[in-house]
């Protein structure tokens, strides 16, 4: 069982097949599939709380049927929290994702969340009979009866989006009763960080690609609004951030041999140099102190936060080196981490969502209104 | 009553370039005719030369260096614009085109701009009307009627009878923008806030019930 913590911090993945550019040598699918069951569970060997993988459709990503492979990490993790970078919220039916993750749930004892988001890939969008000009309010109405069948034992439903559904019941119902957590992800988005403060529901800033100045505003939005409608306090609400980060003992060895990476990287490649990057985003390439002090500015700049994901594996990197990268994450790192953003963390911020504590704090719910 | 903001776009390469010196002579203009109507004027001037690097970064990036983000602030903000390109293959270049892809789509609606080219021949000045024009006009901003391309020659061209001198073309143009920018500097800029429409709204719109 996981347990309760201020903060979460875990690894996501995109799950990229790319040829790493200092051997020319492109992983198979299937060597890319296994590597991401093998860091997976080298998360939790390493004392990390969340693995969380991306939902892609088209080449070169790998990872097309998310809670095919998060049953099979459940199996063999005990505590990790299982979650998505996020599970498309646009082009998948809502019905098959309330059943899909509610078996997830039950398989993997609650070890379980999920980050909404829409993708940004137009071609996508019609191979799932959709089209990506309504992303948003794709996502806003297959959110809504998502929920329904979260909560409702028996939903009757008409929409813009799906054939309407009467007398449905999606099973297996949520595990405990309780569904999984609801991160929203997003990038740029002002809607998106409004329905998630809406909801109640927790709001991941994919940050690792831009400034902070953007995310900043999207986060105090989010913030505000979720005071706004009733859930608590700003400090009460669920936010997650991303970051990136390559590290070697001394920072110069972690520059030389992550540059050709970054240089050839698929999202970032080809453009600005490693220092300008650096400089601009959360990436951090240097010694694990370096990593330490960079991700101790994030809650200066956003607040404390429940939930720290890291970006390792990608740009073709080979996995005995992500493995390694793993290790200094996990040891030399995230403790300290841990240590850091609990001291000083001002009394009523939110402690990061689990299962049980859900339960916890429904059950409590329920007998505050019996009585 | 506040000054009037004028923002300068100059695509010019060397320097000193033409380009420049036809934009500083279109603005100095636009600031005699203002200053005809009394109104004190600000100008600023963007060199795209040096934000070029951080261009062609945003392409690959996504998001504006703060060199850049600055230059895009000065123009948004200003009441009116005076851009100036020297012609490359037969339109403007690809610098000045790239520039304005960067900006917000409507970071220029309703704003007058005066257009300026520079080339090594006169053959090439209907760029103005052929290539930029259109482009402003789909940025929605109000172009001044007259725009002017200076050659190589019109800088020591006088009057020839049939068309006004480089000067005159210039101060007509200056004229026709001081008189659409001056009515729309009066107002203070507002704060901005982030705008966000109320999630009840957005599910209403698609006829989702609340909970």
């Amino acid at each position: 069982m996981t347990a309760t913590t201020p903060i979460q911090f875990g690894i996501f993945t995109v799950g990229d097949v790319t040829p790493d550019p200092t051997t020319g040598r492109t992983p198979t699918e299937h060597e890319r599939i296994t590597a991401m069951l093998t860091l997976a569970q080298k998360a939790e060997e390493v004392g990390l709380d969340v693995f969380a993988t991306g939902e892609h459709h088209n080449p070169p990503f790998v990872p097309s049927s998310p809670t095919t492979m998060l049953g099979w990490i459940a199996a063999r993790t005990e505590r990790l929290i299982l979650s998505t970078s996020t599970t498309l919220i646009t082009t998948n039916d809502p019905v098959k994702i309330a059943e899909d993750f509610a078996m997830l749930q039950h398989v993997a004892e609650g070890r379980v969340d999920v980050m909404m988001g829409r993708g940004n890939t137009g071609p996508v969008y019609p191979w799932f009979g959709q089209d990506i000009r309504q992303g948003i309010p794709l996502a806003i109405e297959n959110y809504a009866l998502l929920r329904r069948l979260w909560t409702e034992d028996v939903v009757d439903w008409q929409g813009r989006f799906r054939t309407p559904l009467q007398g449905f019941t999606s099973t297996p119902r949520p595990l405990d009763g309780v569904p999984p957590f609801v991160w929203h992800g997003s990038i740029r988005s002002p809607e998106i960080a409004e329905q998630a403060a809406y909801y109640g529901d927790g709001f991941f800033a994919n940050n690792i690609f831009w400034p902070k100045d953007h995310f900043k505003r999207l986060i105090t939005l989010y913030r505000d609004r979720f005071e706004h409608y009733g859930h608590g306090t700003r400090e009460q609400a669920y936010v997650g951030l991303g970051g990136q980060v390559f590290m070697r003992k001394n920072s110069q060895d972690a520059v030389r041999e992550f540059r050709p990476y970054f240089d050839n990287a698929p999202v970032y490649g080809h453009g600005p140099s490693l220092e300008e990057f650096t400089d601009q985003t959360p990436l951090t390439v240097g010694s694990p102190q370096e990593v330490i002090d960079k991700t101790l500015t994030f809650r200066e700049s956003f607040g404390d936060y429940q939930r720290q994901l890291f970006l390792m594996d990608h740009a073709g990197l080979p996995l005995k080196t992500v493995l390694e990268q793993l290790d200094m994450l996990g040891e030399e790192v995230v403790p300290v981490l841990r240590r850091e953003m609990a001291a000083g963390r001002p009394a009523g911020t939110a402690d990061a969502p689990t299962h049980a504590a859900r339960v916890a704090a429904r059950d409590a719910e329920q007998e505050g209104a019996a009585v | 009553m506040r000054p009037v903001k004028l923002a300068v776009v100059s695509a010019g390469l060397s320097e000193p370039s033409s380009t420049r010196l036809l934009a500083d002579r279109l603005a100095e203009a636009t600031r005699v005719a203002l200053e005809d109507q009394e109104r004190e004027v600000e100008i600023s001037t963007v060199e795209l030369r040096d934000v070029a690097t951080e261009i062609a970064h945003s392409f690959t990036t996504g998001f504006a260096g703060a060199a850049l983000r600055e230059a895009s602030e000065r123009v948004t903000e200003a009441d009116g614009l005076i851009a100036v390109t020297p012609v490359f293959s037969a339109s403007y270049s690809g610098l000045f085109k790239s520039f304005f892809d960067v900006l917000d789509n409507d970071a220029l609606a309703g704003k007058p701009v005066l257009l300026g080219a520079t080339g090594g021949t006169p053959r090439h000045s209907l760029v103005l009307e052929h290539a930029m024009r259109p482009l402003f006009s789909y940025l929605r901003a109000v172009t001044v009627p007259t725009a002017v391309y200076a050659a190589t020659d019109d800088w020591a061209a006088a009057d020839d009878g049939l068309t006004p001198s480089l000067p005159r073309r210039v101060a007509r143009a200056g004229g026709e923008l001081a008189g659409l920018v001056a009515p729309r500097a009066t107002q203070e800029p507002g704060p901005e806030a982030e705008e966000v429409v109320p999630f009840a709204q957005q599910l209403a719109a698609l006829r989702v019930e609340e909970e």
